[in-house]
Formats: C-alpha cells, sequence, structure tokens
C-alpha cells in the first residue's frame, strides 16, 4: 500500500446470512483512478461499496480507506457519494442549494455555514452548471439535473473520492452523456472516482479501470483489456454480449 | 391574574421560576383581554392553555417536519399511546404509594423508553415498519387501560382530560414541565439541525459523510416523545399526532425550500391552535377536536394554494449551464448559462 491508497481491501469477505455476498476480494484504488465496478444484479456490487465506505465491516479480510480502517474513517469531507436519487420520488420541499449545502456539514459540525462555505456550494453549483436551478425545488428536475445537484453536493464537500452507485438509473440518454462528461472531467482534475454501473457502454466508454464481480472478481484491470476478455460471460452468464449494447 | 396552586416538592422548587413567568404571562394576557374584550382572556387556566398552544404550535410542526419527510408520520401516535400508558403508570403510583408525581412526568420517562425502544426494533429490523409501530402502540394503550382498571377504585381523576386534553386542567405545574419540553426540545434541533436535515434527506449520504445515523435516529425519536408529552395535555392522547403531521403536509404544499417549510409549517399551527382555542372556548367544545379540524381546514386551503402556485407561477425551465470542472473558480463563460428567472 502506497501513500497514494484510497481504498485497500485484503481478502474481504462479508454476507448478511451465512452465505457470502462477496468473498475473497482483494484490491485497491490509488489516488486519481477513474474504476467502474460492474456485475450482474447481485451480483454483491452496493455491498461491496459499502464494504469500502466503511459502512459494513468484512467477516474476513480487511478494508482500509484513506489509510485506516474503513469503518473507523470519519473524516466525511473527504468522500462524496452519489446513490440512485434519480428514481427516488421523495415530496420533501428542499432547495438544489439546501442539498448543496450539505456537502459543507461536515465541515462546520454543529456551527453554522460561513460565507465561505456558501461561496464553496455556488462555485459546485457552477461546475455543475446548475446555477439557474439553485433555487429550484429538486422534486422539479429531471433526472439528470438531479444527479448534477448531488454531485455538486459532493464538489462542495471538496470530496477526495466520489463514490457513485448506479447513478444514470432512471436518467435520459442524453444526459447520462453529460453526466459521463462531468465526471471525466472532475477525473481530470484528480478526484478518485468509482463507479458502480451496470450499464456496461457507460463503462467501456468512460472508465480506465474495471472491476467485474459476481461475488469474487473475474476481472480487474485496463477496460480495454477488459472488453476483449470472457470475464464478462464468465461473471454475467451466457447472456453478456451487450458490451456497448446498452443506451 | 392566576394564583398557582403550588404543591411542595422538589419538582416544584426546581420550577419556581418558571412559576414566575407563567404569572408574568398571565399579567399581561389579563392585560389584553382588559383591552380588547376578549372573554376568554379573562380565566387563568385559558392564559395557560394559550401558552401551552403557542409552544406545542412551534415543537410540533418543527419535530413533524422531519419527522414527515422520512415517512414517519405515524410514530407520533404510537408514541402517544405508549405516553398514555405513562400518565396511567403515574396516577396508579400517586393512588398507591401516594409518590405525589405529575403524570406528565412519568409520561415523559414511559414515551422516552418507547421511543427508544421503536428506535432499537427498527435497527435490529433494518426498517421502521408498521408492525413493530402497531405492536408499541397497542401495548402502551393495552397497559394504560389495565392499569386504569386495575386500580379504578383509587382513581379520583377522569383520564378523559389525558385522553381527549382539555384547556380547563392545564395547571401551572404541567404548563411549567411543558416550558422545560419546549427549551430542550427547540435546543437540541437549533444545535443539530444540520445532521437532522442532512439524515431526513439521504441517510447514506448522511452516515458517509460521518454522521451517526443511528445515534441522530435515537434524538429524533426522543424529542418526539417530548412533544408528545407537552402536547397531549390540550390535544389528547388520540390527536396529538395530527399537530406533528398536519400543518407539516399543508406548509410541503405551499413551500419551496426546506427552512421555507419548518417556518410556514409553524405559522400553520399556530393559527389552527389560535383558531382551534378560540372556537372551542367560545362553542364548548374539546379543545383538541377544534383544533385539528381547524388544522385541517387550514391544509385544504394550503392545497388549493399550492395548485394556485403552481398554476399561476409555471416556471419556463432555464437552461443548464455548461461543465466547468476546469475552472471552477471563474464564471461559466458559455454555453447557454441560463436566464436568471430563478430569482422569485
Amino acid at each position: 500500500m502506497t501513500d497514494d491508497t484510497v481504498v485497500d481491501l485484503s481478502g474481504v469477505a462479508f454476507g448478511y446470512t451465512a452465505t457470502p455476498v462477496v468473498q475473497d476480494i482483494s484490491l485497491q484504488i490509488d489516488a486519481g483512478e477513474y474504476v467502474a465496478i460492474v456485475g450482474p444484479n447481485g451480483s454483491g456490487k452496493s455491498t461491496l461499496m459499502q464494504l469500502m465506505l466503511g459502512l459494513l465491516q468484512p467477516d474476513t479480510g480487511t478494508a482500509r480507506l484513506f489509510g485506516e480502517p474503513a469503518h473507523e474513517f470519519d473524516d466525511g469531507s473527504r468522500l462524496g457519494y452519489v446513490a440512485q436519487h434519480a428514481s427516488a420520488s421523495k415530496e420533501m420541499p428542499i432547495t438544489v442549494r439546501e442539498v448543496v449545502k450539505m456537502g459543507r456539514f461536515p465541515h462546520v459540525g454543529f456551527g453554522r455555514l460561513t460565507e465561505s462555505d456558501w461561496d464553496r456550494a455556488d462555485r459546485a453549483l457552477e461546475t455543475v452548471g446548475m446555477t439557474a436551478f439553485a433555487d429550484r425545488r429538486v422534486t422539479q428536475l429531471s433526472g439528470g439535473q438531479r444527479q448534477r445537484a448531488f454531485i455538486a453536493r459532493a464538489l462542495a464537500s471538496e470530496a477526495d473520492l466520489l463514490v457513485l452507485d448506479e447513478p444514470t438509473v432512471g436518467v435520459d440518454a442524453e444526459s447520462v452523456e453529460a453526466f459521463y462528461d462531468l465526471l471525466n472531467a472532475l477525473n481530470d482534475q484528480g478526484i478518485t472516482i468509482l463507479l458502480i454501473e451496470h450499464d456496461l457502454s457507460a463503462v467501456t466508454n468512460h472508465a480506465e479501470r474495471v472491476v467485474c464481480l459476481n461475488k469474487e472478481v473475474y476481472f480487474d484491470g485496463p477496460t480495454s483489456e477488459f472488453v476483449d476478455s470472457d470475464a464478462l460471460t464468465r461473471a454475467f452468464g451466457r447472456a453478456a454480449g451487450i458490451v456497448g449494447g446498452q443506451e | 391574574m392566576t394564583t398557582p396552586t403550588l404543591q411542595a416538592g422538589a419538582l416544584d422548587a426546581l420550577l419556581s421560576p418558571l412559576y414566575w413567568f407563567l404569572d408574568a404571562w398571565s399579567t399581561l394576557l389579563s392585560w389584553v383581554g382588559e383591552l380588547t374584550g376578549l372573554g376568554l382572556l379573562q380565566y387563568g387556566f385559558m392564559h395557560r392553555a394559550i401558552l401551552v398552544g403557542l409552544c406545542v404550535g412551534i415543537i410540533a410542526p418543527l419535530i413533524g417536519t422531519f419527522l414527515v419527510h422520512r415517512q414517519l408520520a405515524l410514530i407520533g401516535d404510537a408514541l402517544a399511546h405508549t405516553a398514555f400508558a405513562g400518565v396511567a403508570v403515574g396516577l396508579f403510583l400517586n393512588a398507591v404509594i401516594d409518590l405525589g408525581v405529575s403524570p406528565y412526568l412519568t409520561a415523559v420517562v414511559v414515551a422516552m423508553i418507547a421511543a427508544l425502544l421503536i428506535e432499537l426494533i427498527s435497527e435490529t429490523t433494518d426498517a421502521y415498519n408498521d408492525v413493530s409501530m402497531a405492536i408499541v402502540l397497542s401495548t402502551g394503550f393495552a397497559l394504560g387501560t389495565t392499569l386504569i382498571s386495575i386500580n379504578a377504585g383509587g382513581l379520583t381523576v377522569s383520564v378523559d382530560q389525558y385522553l381527549f386534553g382539555n384547556l380547563s386542567t392545564v395547571t401551572s405545574q404541567s404548563a411549567a414541565i411543558l416550558l422545560v419540553l419546549f427549551a430542550v426540545v427547540v435546543g437540541v434541533v437549533a444545535v443539530t439541525r444540520n445532521q437532522l436535515l442532512y439524515v431526513t434527506f439521504d441517510e447514506t449520504a448522511a452516515e458517509v459523510s460521518g454522521l451517526s445515523v443511528s445515534w441522530y435516529n435515537r434524538i429524533m425519536v426522543m424529542l418526539t416523545a417530548l412533544v408528545v408529552v407537552g402536547a397531549m395535555q390540550i390535544m389528547g392522547v388520540i390527536l396529538v399526532a395530527a399537530m406533528l403531521v398536519v400543518p407539516v403536509a399543508g406548509a410541503a404544499q405551499i413551500s419551496r425550500s426546506f427552512t421555507e417549510s419548518l417556518l410556514v409549517s409553524v405559522v400553520l399551527a399556530e393559527l389552527a391552535v389560535l383558531l382551534g382555542i378560540a372556537i372551542s372556548y367560545y362553542a364548548g367544545a374539546t379543545a383538541g377536536g377544534v383544533v385539528v379540524l381547524a388544522a385541517v381546514g387550514i391544509y385544504v386551503l394550503a392545497v388549493v394554494a399550492g395548485k394556485l402556485q403552481t398554476a399561476i407561477g409555471e416556471e419556463a425551465t432555464p437552461e443548464m449551464g455548461s461543465i466547468d470542472a476546469g475552472g471552477a473558480a471563474e464564471r461559466s463563460p458559455s454555453g447557454g448559462q441560463a436566464p436568471s428567472d430563478d430569482a422569485d
């Protein structure tokens, strides 16, 4: 492990019951990488993400985040998390700016947001091109706009690691492209991106490295090698000839 | 001016500064009553009832806003019924061992324990499920009715006031207890508002950002227990949950932001409380019921206003600006940065 290692899993296994959901997982993610975790439904992708972030503790093996045991890691400002919000239908009245300012909460604790916190939130909105929507209710946004707002929240927190769990579910195709362009641009700035995705075309077009998972790691390497490998067929079973084929 | 009937005891000694405040409040309202000729302001019990109502009109929607948006609207109902068990425990202890404790205090203790129990069940089963809520609700009510029936001969106080609420039975002691609950609830929310908002809106992201979601959930349910006991005096066990839910639902119809919805829900709740207390006084009806009916009436108006607001103020959708990941510090230069129609 080097100082640049962001995520370090070693021999990790975890199960909600006696049957493991993931097992024998060892991998490292270094600062600045753009890694996609792919796998069929129920392959343990989201569980693996939760283990990496310390939301779950491994039954065996070790999970470290920025060099600390993942479940003890408490500098939330270094982490940004974006889930499948596009399909969520919460009727909560809350504006885009209020969502983005949450990114500053780990910095202020029980205190008030300062002017510089608000500036940081506004800059994050500007970065994702959502300034014009700042005072809109989040529920009024399209799926793509909503996901940009959540990215802005992660940017406002000045996260070093951005974790996205199937972020484009329910987002229209055009917005999906723009969304991945944004991730590429952020990665170019040095932000480590960890993307959990079932849309294989998005992964092969954008990520630098692919981890193909189905309980165990079937492939871990550069995206170009993944496309040529048979990992997909082995991990997904026979219905997997869809690289580049999904919208 | 009212003269509080003070019971001797440590609790009263602790609450004495608040009795002074209650006296001052009563003097103020008597003066307003003389000035305006409002009949309902002649009585000391009404002064206390109005104060309790005003406090409930703040703390109930304050906590309710967080509950409703987590789809936990029914937790207030469950806790109210366990608070009733707490009242029964207090009445039972007073009758059997002559403890002389306020039933509202035992209600606070029992409701807090029940709140933690609900939270524990939800943590171990990974969900706030309606079954566990229904079990806690029925257990509370069953315990209450059982204790009261066992001890029926010894009870001189009717339980009606706890079930349905009663303006005229708000004593100085229970009003003072409410003021303490009010201070605790407002104080805790003021300090933890950011954390409660984050946990309410996005539990997983809040946990990733380093917040202990389970602790904030526990804080939330315990504050709910405090609000429920506080509001029970005038609302009664059966209707208390309405104050946590109805003004918040109304505010959600007409508010754009979370901060606005908090403020609007307090305003709607205060309107309902004042309107309800006044109508119930002049119509000789139960305050709890009238307050809830007023709140529901206001909710219906808010729904209509919300629809009108949407119909009239249909905003043009602004264009999204270009992604500017490379130069976050600079102004976004091009790419159709939207005309700012969002300033309203």
